[in-house]
């Protein structure tokens, strides 16, 4: 079972310092073999680190991983919909992240379709594979059966799973990180920059549960895969993808390269728990289970 | 009809009575599984009473909407096309869709019914509307709550397609179709399942600190004793950030763009929403006569202001905001 080892894109806000060092570091690891780059959540960063990404994509073409462009997945303004369509136009590979990209795509171009879209079903995967998709990231939400009877229906589909961080759970129009600074969106002086892996949300009982990220809201919990590699192959998943975050990415990239290998799952879990993460394991979906449910549970 | 259709919620046999007694140009309903997102339990229509909802409706020179808004399940498409068969076998005006399956099926079924875009399918740039428009042949578009009335305005002029805004009722804050929260902890969602923090999950809680309202366990708020507890509803939850505890995400306020509808009007919007399927007759007819009198008085070159606050004790939380159509909000 050859599974592919997949970066996603970068959903926090880096310095472009942090980026370049991070990009540098990650064209070294062999077992990635693929990495999506892109501003997915808010507009208004994409300009802060196009360039330093641009030269990462390079640097990581020149170590031999496959770039793919990630579109934004809400788009607000005008200035969204002028990037995602300069994105769509000049990328090679693209991973489209809202449905605003589809009629923008050059005709015959593949895409990825990226898991903030709503795919739910074969009949939907189907439409896609007709406009030109040729891999699909399953939605966070969709538990194994679901994500089988898409394969079932279109076998030569490769799927990814979000297998690693914490989880995009939704997004608004409204600036969460803004708001808690009394600012919004439009005067944001971008403090989402503040945490790297997103800030942490507690209820009012100190339960840690979710994480906000400018106009995203993601879970506190950190997403692992809890099943074997057999039973993820099986149900047509062919790749892993890793979204960044301010920890042992390394550790990480390391710890599912070894799970692909000897099929341990405790192993898996134990290794990712040593690599500073910033929330506790979480593996609900997968298995149809609240997504928060605790890894090995 | 008016300069502006009049869209209501039924989300029963007497509550679609009521909203069509009280002025509804278009009434907007489900089927009683999981098809639709209100799927909750005591609501919605069998196949018989939406026969019957359209005949009367149709008597009285008003549509029925039929919303078959959610995301079909992987393996189970057939339940979703079977919700279609018996909307158009029932002569539904329309059918509203968010999912690209559903879109399909529909269209498969019938080359010429009219389907109108889900606020579930968050379509809120002329680029997504036009994929919708040209693959399917959607001839509305309900938009989601994400755009200002200005945004709106340059919107309509940039699609082929109708479109439909909302103007009163519960808001969702976050991109709607597009939000886990609610699976997350309780692994249902409305794009799982049809519902947001199902009512299996909710629990009450009284101690010395007055009533605690949880979700899957999670305390979602806290009110002193003699004070009400709202539902808790994921979204509208008290949240802590570094101890300092707030409405973190939104104030379980609700949307009333009653003194908008001039500009929404103006900008071009076909038709105006009214949310609350699961909020009963009375709430539907208070709601519909207050909208069909300020969309009339409009028509007559009058002021919609003695009717704005007609509604104020019927918001969430007792409060109300025009939300996502004032910029500010974001």
């Amino acid at each position: 079972m050859s599974f592919e080892l997949a970066l996603g894109p970068l959903l926090f806000n880096w310095s472009a310092e942090d980026v370049a060092g991070f990009y540098d570091r990650m064209a070294g690891e062999s077992l990635v073999r693929r990495v999506y780059l892109g501003e997915v959540v808010c507009g208004k960063r994409e300009p802060l680190n196009a360039e330093v990404l641009a030269r990462a994509a390079d640097r990581l073409s020149a170590a031999g991983k496959e770039v793919v462009w990630s579109t934004l997945a809400l788009l607000a303004t005008a200035r969204d919909r002028k990037q995602t369509h300069r994105l769509v136009e000049e990328a090679r590979l693209v991973e489209i992240n809202d449905v605003s990209a589809l009629p923008v795509l050059p005709v015959g171009q593949s895409f990825t379709a990226g898991p903030l879209l709503n795919v739910y079903n074969a009949t939907a995967a189907q439409i896609l594979i007709d406009r030109g998709c040729d891999r699909l990231c399953a939605n966070v939400e969709l538990p194994l059966r679901a994500i089988a009877e898409i394969h079932r229906a279109c076998p030569t589909l490769p799927i990814e799973v979000f297998a690693f961080g914490r989880l995009p759970l939704a997004l608004s129009a409204r600036c969460h990180h803004a708001h808690r600074f009394g600012l919004s969106k439009d005067t944001c002086r971008f403090v989402c920059d503040r945490d790297p892996d997103g800030q942490a949300v507690q209820t009012v009982e100190g339960a840690p549960f979710l994480s906000i990220n400018g106009v995203q809201t993601l879970s506190h919990g950190v997403q692992c895969v809890g099943l074997a590699p057999e039973t993820l192959w099986t149900a047509g998943i062919r790749s892993l993808r890793l979204s960044p975050h301010a920890c042992d990415m390394s550790g990480v990239i390391a710890a599912y390269g070894r799970f692909i290998e000897t099929e341990d799952v405790q192993r898996l879990h134990a290794q990712l728990r040593a690599c500073d993460l910033p929330g506790p394991l979480v593996a609900g979906y997968l298995e149809g289970a609240p997504g928060m449910q605790s890894a090995g549970a | 009809m008016g300069s502006i259709e009049l869209v209501c919620p039924a989300g029963s046999p007497a509550m679609l009575e009521a909203a069509v007694e009280a002025g509804a140009d278009s009434v907007y309903c489900g089927l009683r599984d999981e098809t639709n997102a209100r799927n909750f339990p005591g609501l919605n229509f069998d196949a018989g009473e939406l026969a019957q909802a359209v005949t009367d409706c149709h008597r009285r020179g008003a549509k029925v909407l039929v919303a078959i808004n959610t995301f079909a399940r992987a393996g189970d498409e057939a339940r979703w096309r079977r919700s279609a068969e018996t909307a158009l076998e029932a002569g539904a005006d329309a059918i509203i869709a968010a999912d690209l399956a559903v879109l399909a099926h529909v269209r498969s079924l019938s080359p010429t019914a009219r389907l109108h875009l889900s606020v579930q399918a968050a379509a809120n740039t002329p680029e997504a509307i036009a994929f919708y428009a040209e693959t399917f042949g959607v001839r509305r578009v309900v938009l989601p709550r994400v755009l200002s009335a200005q945004e709106i305005a340059r919107l309509v002029g940039d699609v082929a397609t109708e479109v439909e805004a909302f103007v009163f009722g519960g808001l969702c804050v976050m991109a709607e179709g597009r939000c886990a929260l609610s699976s997350y902890a309780t692994g249902q969602s409305p794009n799982l399942s049809g519902v947001c923090s199902p009512p299996e999950a909710v629990s009450f809680e009284r101690s010395a600190a007055g009533m605690t309202s949880r979700l899957a366990g999670l305390a979602l708020d806290q009110v002193p004793t003699g004070k009400t507890a709202g539902y808790p509803t994921l979204c509208k939850g008290r949240f802590a950030v570094d101890g300092e505890a707030s409405y973190l995400f939104e104030e379980p306020t609700s949307l009333n763009a009653m003194g908008l509808l001039a500009e929404l009007r103006a900008a071009g919007v076909h038709a105006v929403k009214i949310e609350g399927r699961q909020r009963g007759k009375a709430y539907v007819a208070r709601v519909t006569r207050a909208f069909r009198s300020a969309i009339d008085a409009l028509d007559r070159g009058e002021s919609t202001a003695p009717y704005e606050h007609l509604l104020t004790d019927l918001a969430e939380g007792g409060r109300e905001i025009a939300g996502a159509y004032n910029k500010r909000w974001r």
